[in-house]
C-alpha cells in the first residue's frame, strides 16, 4: 500500500484553458495517507471521476504531479501504477467459477498455485462467498457478482490502493449495509488505502475516516463525517451534508452588532470582534446553523430571535418546523423539535447556541474555535 | 370525487399480484407505501386503466370506470424513470396532452403551460430540449405535463427514486405543497416511511400484494395495525423483540425482564413481538429504561443521523438511532437502553391462515396536534 500525493494537480478537457471555468479540476494540493478509508464525495459533475481517472492513469492530468510514496507517476500508464479498481457494475467472467474468477488478477500476474489458492480462500471467507466458489458466475444475482467484483479488487496483497466507483449501485437498497460493513471491516483488519467515489452521503460518511468533499472542481474540505456535520468549512459542505442541510441566512455587520432581518443577535464580544476583523469593519456575511441545533421556543425566550412558523411537517420520530424571521418571509429557517416538544404555527422564538452558529464570508467558513 | 375501488384483485398465470381489496379515496394526497414487490404498481396500473382486474369493480363518483374508454379518463401518470419526447422542448413537452386534446387556444394553452411550469419551477428551461437537463429538470418537465392535464385521477410511481437525495428533498417537499391545494385525486407510491410522513395525507400500506392497513398517515404509524405494517413503516425497520410475559414482566430471549408499561397492563401472560423504532433505543440513560449490553456492528451514518447496528447474543438484532454524526468503534461493547412507553405489542397467537397475522395488541400514548394550516 502506498501514501498517494496530487502535487498542485489541475485538468482541463480544452486544449487551451482560458478562465477558471474551463478547468474541470482546479488546481489541487491533496495527500491520501498510507492505510487510509478515504471517500471523496460530491454531487454530479463536480470533477470526482476525473480526479479517480487521474489516479488510476486513465487521464493524464493538465499540470501537476501524481506521487506515489513519492515517486513520480504522473507518467506512467494504469498497468504500471498497481491499482486495484471495483466499478458499479459488476465486472466478472460469466463463464468461470467464482473461484477462477478471484484466482484471475492473481494468475495473470504469474502467482504460485498454493498462493493463489490461499488468498482466494481468505478473500471469499471475508465476504461470505466460500460456499460459491465452485459455482458458475452466471446466474448468479447481481449483488453476488458485485461481491466477486470486490473481491478480485481485493485479492492482490500488492496493490497501491483500491479505488471503489460507486460499487454498490446495484446492490438491494436492504444489503447495502452489510457490505458496507463488509468493507470497513476489510479496511479495519487490513489497513489497505482504500478511495471510495460517491455522491451518496450515507455510502461516504458510513464507510470514510475522512471524507474528501468536492464542489465545482475544487476541495471544498476534507475531514471526517462528524467535522463535516458539526462543523462544515464552506457553505456547500453545510448544504451537502444532512437532510435537510444547514440554515444559511445572509446577516451584516455593523458598528454596533450582528443583523439578522432587522433583528440584533447577541454575540460573545470576542465573537464580534473577530468577525468584525474578518469583514474589515462591517458588511455582508452568511450565518450557518443547522435545523438540529436551532433552539424552538413557542414563548418569548431572551436572547432569541423572533420568528414565524408557517408549516409543521410532523415526521412520526420529530417535527420539522417550517419558519422565517419575522417580517421576512424571504429568510427561512428550518428547525427540528424532538417528537415529545410542544410546536405551534405563528409566533416563534429562535435561539443560536453560539458552538453551533456558523459565519461565512465568501462560501468559507470563519474560524472561531478558542475564542 | 370519490374513487373507490371495491374487491380488486389481479393475477396472472396463477401467480397472485394483488389480493381482493377494497379502497375508497377522496380528492387530496393519498400515499401506496409498500417494499419492492408489494403491488404498488399493479395496482396504480389498474388505477389508471392500463390494465384490466381479474376481480371487482372500479368506479369514479359512482360511474363504473371499466365502461369509460381510456383516452376518456382523466388520468395523469408519472412514472419512475422520466419520460419525455426526446425531439420536443420543454414547452411542447408540458404542451403535448393538450395538443392531443386540441380545444384549446393558442393563448388558453400558453397560460396553462406556463403555469405548470412555474409550480414546477422550469419556467426558464421552456425553450430547452429534454437532453440539456439535469435529471431533475427532466422529471420537473414530467410531472409538469401530468399537472397540466387538470385530470381528475393523479398518479406518480416512486417518481423521485431515480434522483440523487438533494434533489429529491427539494422536489419532495414542492409536491406536498402543489397536490395539497390541487381538486384531484393523487396517489403516490412509495418505498420510503419518511415520504410518506412527509406527503400527509392518507396512507395505505402494501405488502406482497395485500392491503394491510389504510387511514391518515399519523394515525397508521402510531397504531400499525399488524408486525407488518410496523416493519414497513419505519426506517430503519422497526426492532423486533420476542418476548414472554409471565408474572407480570417481560422476559427476553438475552434473559433481561422488565415491568410492561402503563399501556399494556391488561395483556394476558404469553409469547408477545414487542416492536421499538430505532429512535427510542438509546445510548443514554432513560428514567424506566431497560439496559441491555450489546455489541456494535456497523455505525451507518445518513448524514444528520447515526444508526447503530447491534447485536446481542442469542441472535437479537438491534438498530439504534441516534441526532447528529458520531464515531465509534466496530466490534465494541455498548451500554444501550429501550424505552418501555415506546414498546409496541404484537401477538404470536392469531390464527396461521395469512403470513400478516401478528396483530397490534397494544401501543404506545401518543396525542395528533390537530394541527391545520395557518
Amino acid at each position: 500500500m502506498a501514501e498517494i500525493r496530487l502535487d498542485n494537480i489541475a485538468h482541463s478537457y480544452v486544449t487551451k484553458p482560458k478562465s477558471a471555468q474551463d478547468y474541470a479540476l482546479k488546481p489541487m494540493q491533496l495527500t491520501w495517507q498510507d492505510g487510509g478509508a478515504y471517500a471523496l464525495l460530491g454531487p454530479s459533475g463536480c470533477g470526482k471521476t476525473t480526479l479517480l481517472n487521474i489516479i488510476s492513469g486513465l487521464i493524464k492530468p493538465s499540470q501537476g504531479r501524481l506521487l506515489f510514496n513519492g515517486l513520480d507517476l504522473t507518467e506512467a500508464s494504469p498497468e504500471h501504477r498497481n491499482i486495484a479498481q471495483v466499478f458499479q457494475f459488476p465486472v466478472i467472467y460469466d463463464t468461470m467459477s467464482v473461484f477462477d474468477n478471484l484466482a484471475f488478477p492473481l494468475r495473470n500476474r504469474g502467482v504460485k498455485a498454493t498462493e493463489v489458492r490461499k488468498r482466494v480462500e481468505e478473500v471469499a471467507e471475508l465476504l461470505e462467498l466460500s460456499k460459491d466458489l465452485n459455482l458458475r458466475a452466471r446466474g448468479l444475482s447481481a449483488d453476488v457478482k458485485q461481491k466477486i467484483s470486490l473481491g478480485r479488487g481485493l485479492v492482490r496483497s500488492d496493490v497501491a490502493a483500491i479505488l471503489f466507483d460507486e460499487p454498490l449501485t446495484v446492490i438491494d437498497p436492504h444489503l447495502k449495509w452489510l457490505l458496507r460493513s463488509k468493507l470497513k471491516q476489510i479496511h479495519q483488519q487490513y489497513k489497505l488505502t482504500l478511495i471510495y467515489v460517491t455522491h451518496d452521503q450515507i455510502e461516504a460518511l458510513t464507510f470514510a475516516d475522512q471524507v474528501v468533499v468536492m464542489f465545482e472542481g475544487e476541495v471544498v474540505q476534507t475531514g471526517t463525517p462528524q467535522e463535516l456535520f458539526e462543523t462544515p468549512a464552506h457553505t456547500f459542505v453545510g448544504y451537502f451534508i444532512g437532510s435537510p442541510g444547514m440554515n444559511l441566512l445572509p446577516c451584516e455587520l455593523h458598528q454596533d452588532g450582528l443583523y439578522l432581518g432587522g433583528q440584533e443577535l447577541a454575540l460573545a464580544d470576542e465573537v464580534f470582534e473577530k468577525l468584525r476583523r474578518q469583514v474589515g469593519g462591517g458588511g455582508w456575511l452568511e450565518l450557518g446553523i443547522r435545523p438540529e441545533f436551532l433552539n424552538y421556543s413557542p414563548q418569548p425566550v431572551m436572547n432569541a430571535l423572533r420568528a414565524h412558523t408557517e408549516h409543521i411537517e410532523d415526521l412520526g420520530n420529530f417535527k420539522m418546523l417550517h419558519c422565517h424571521l419575522e417580517n421576512k418571509p424571504n429568510l427561512r429557517l428550518k428547525v427540528k423539535v424532538s417528537e415529545d416538544r410542544p410546536a405551534n404555527l405563528g409566533a416563534a422564538w429562535l435561539s443560536f447556541p453560539k458552538s453551533w452558529t456558523k459565519f461565512y464570508l465568501d462560501k468559507q467558513r470563519i474560524a472561531l474555535e478558542g475564542l | 370525487m370519490e374513487f373507490v375501488l371495491e374487491e380488486i384483485g389481479k393475477s396472472l398465470a396463477h401467480e397472485v399480484h394483488l389480493y381482493p381489496l377494497t379502497l375508497k379515496l377522496g380528492s387530496g394526497l393519498h400515499v401506496l407505501l409498500g417494499p419492492t414487490l408489494a403491488g404498488k404498481t399493479s395496482l396504480m396500473r389498474i388505477m389508471a386503466g392500463l390494465d384490466k382486474p381479474s376481480s371487482g369493480r372500479i368506479t369514479l363518483d359512482a360511474k363504473d370506470l371499466s365502461k369509460v374508454r381510456v383516452q376518456d379518463r382523466k388520468v395523469a401518470f408519472v412514472y419512475q424513470q422520466f419520460i419525455n419526447y426526446p425531439s420536443l422542448n420543454v414547452f411542447e413537452n408540458i404542451a403535448s396532452p393538450l395538443r392531443v386534446e386540441g380545444r384549446l387556444k393558442a393563448r388558453e394553452l400558453r397560460e396553462k403551460v406556463e403555469a405548470a411550469a412555474e409550480m414546477m419551477q422550469i419556467q426558464h428551461l421552456l425553450k430547452r430540449m429534454p437532453a440539456e437537463l439535469s435529471g431533475g429538470q427532466q422529471q420537473r418537465t414530467a410531472i409538469a405535463r401530468a399537472l397540466v392535464k387538470d385530470a381528475d385521477l393523479l398518479l406518480l410511481d416512486e417518481p423521485l427514486v431515480n434522483l440523487d437525495y438533494k434533489l429529491r428533498e427539494e422536489l419532495r417537499s414542492d409536491m406536498r405543497d402543489i397536490f395539497s391545494h390541487r381538486e384531484a385525486i393523487v396517489v403516490y407510491a412509495t418505498t420510503e416511511p419518511q415520504e410518506a410522513l412527509m406527503l400527509g395525507g392518507t396512507t395505505t400500506i402494501l405488502d406482497k400484494g395485500r392491503l394491510l392497513q389504510h387511514g391518515p398517515t399519523l394515525e397508521v404509524y402510531h397504531q400499525p395495525s399488524y408486525q407488518r405494517v410496523g416493519e414497513v413503516f419505519s426506517d430503519p425497520p422497526m426492532n423486533m423483540l420476542a418476548a414472554e410475559l409471565k408474572g407480570g414482566r417481560f422476559h427476553l430471549a438475552s434473559g433481561h425482564d422488565f415491568m410492561p408499561s402503563r399501556t399494556m397492563t391488561q395483556l394476558a401472560e404469553g409469547d408477545y413481538t414487542l416492536g421499538l423504532r430505532a429512535h427510542h433505543v438509546s445510548l443514554k440513560p432513560i428514567t424506566g429504561g431497560v439496559k441491555l449490553r450489546a455489541r456494535l456492528e456497523l455505525a451507518e451514518i445518513s448524514g444528520s443521523q447515526t444508526f447503530l447496528h447491534l447485536h446481542l447474543d442469542p441472535n437479537i438484532s438491534l438498530v439504534a438511532q441516534l441526532d447528529g454524526v458520531h464515531s465509534y468503534d466496530f466490534g465494541q461493547d455498548l451500554d444501550i437502553y429501550l424505552n418501555p412507553d415506546k414498546l409496541f405489542a404484537f401477538d404470536q397467537t392469531s390464527d396461521q391462515t395469512s403470513d400478516q397475522n401478528s396483530k397490534l395488541v397494544a401501543s404506545p400514548a401518543y396525542r395528533t396536534h390537530g394541527l391545520k394550516e395557518a
